[in-house]
């Protein structure tokens, strides 16, 4: 298949990602660069420089609202997408507002209260919606421990499944941004096999 | 009898298995976990009161900081 198919394909549908930090800012772009129509990307937080060591940000964004300035960057990289950014956090009532509709949702969080958190609402309060969740991305090294796991249609996980991150095994570019590209190379692995030929308002 | 956990055959020495004793006897202590059972998510809650009977499908995943 000729990539201006995929593209043409991809652009059908509509995708949630959870979060612009390290993982939701690598699998926007990815996914934006694939021509997926609809990124919806939610998260709170501001551009600071220590997350510069892994986030699709720049120096020059620093102080900005992450979803405002990876919105910028998106359209930059492929202005066909369309971005809506949130800037609410993120909770068991309103994600399936935001997020309703959605084709997949990726989820982007940093804490493991928070990765529970959605899982547990998507799961309830969103059935059949596919999730994509990322666990184990600390630290340096290992890549053969990193892997992509289907726990069944509803329920992906990406990652090492072991490694936490703290102060001493730091998240970092490289393994947060293979973890972040295997969540969107399953998004679109999904999507591929949908068939559906109509387009969202 | 028999299960399948994260695509695994497991035998136990038991009829049924509540999920807290399945964590207890196969020591998995990490509680930043998930839990689905024949395609259900089983809250942390019901962790004492939910059985697993022979042939059920156990997936469990581990959640970890870091994104």
């Amino acid at each position: 298949m000729r990539f201006s198919e995929i593209k043409a394909h991809l652009g059908k549908f509509r995708i949630g990602i959870a979060g612009a930090g390290g993982l939701g800012s690598n699998c926007a772009v990815a996914l934006a660069r694939s021509g997926i129509g609809t990124l919806v990307i939610s998260d709170f937080d501001t551009v600071e420089p220590a997350n510069l060591n892994r986030q699709y940000f720049f120096t020059n964004q620093v102080g900005m609202m992450k979803t405002v300035a990876l919105k910028e960057s998106l359209l930059r990289i492929n202005p066909d997408t369309v971005v809506i950014a949130h800037t609410e956090k993120l909770s068991s009532d309103n994600i399936p507002v935001i997020f309703a509709a959605c084709d997949v949702v990726v989820e982007a969080f940093d804490s493991d209260k928070m990765k529970e958190m959605i899982v547990e609402t998507i799961q309830i309060k969103m059935p059949g919606i596919p999730l994509i969740i990322g666990s184990g991305v600390a630290g340096w090294g290992k890549n053969e421990t990193i892997r992509c796991r289907k726990i069944d249609d509803t329920l992906y996980v990406c990652g090492d499944e072991s490694t936490t991150a703290d102060a001493e095994l730091p998240p970092m570019a490289p393994r947060v941004g293979i973890v972040a590209n295997m969540q969107a190379n399953m998004v679109i692995e999904i999507l591929m096999k949908k068939t559906r030929d109509y387009f969202h308002v | 009898m028999k299960i399948l956990l994260n695509d695994r055959e497991e035998s136990f020495d038991r009829e049924t298995l509540t999920v807290s004793e399945m964590l207890k006897l196969k020591k998995f202590s990490f509680r930043m976990r998930i839990i689905k059972i024949n395609g259900v998510l089983i809250s942390g809650e019901d962790y004492d009161s939910v059985v697993i009977h022979e042939g059920d499908v156990v997936h469990m995943l581990y959640l970890m900081s870091g994104g």
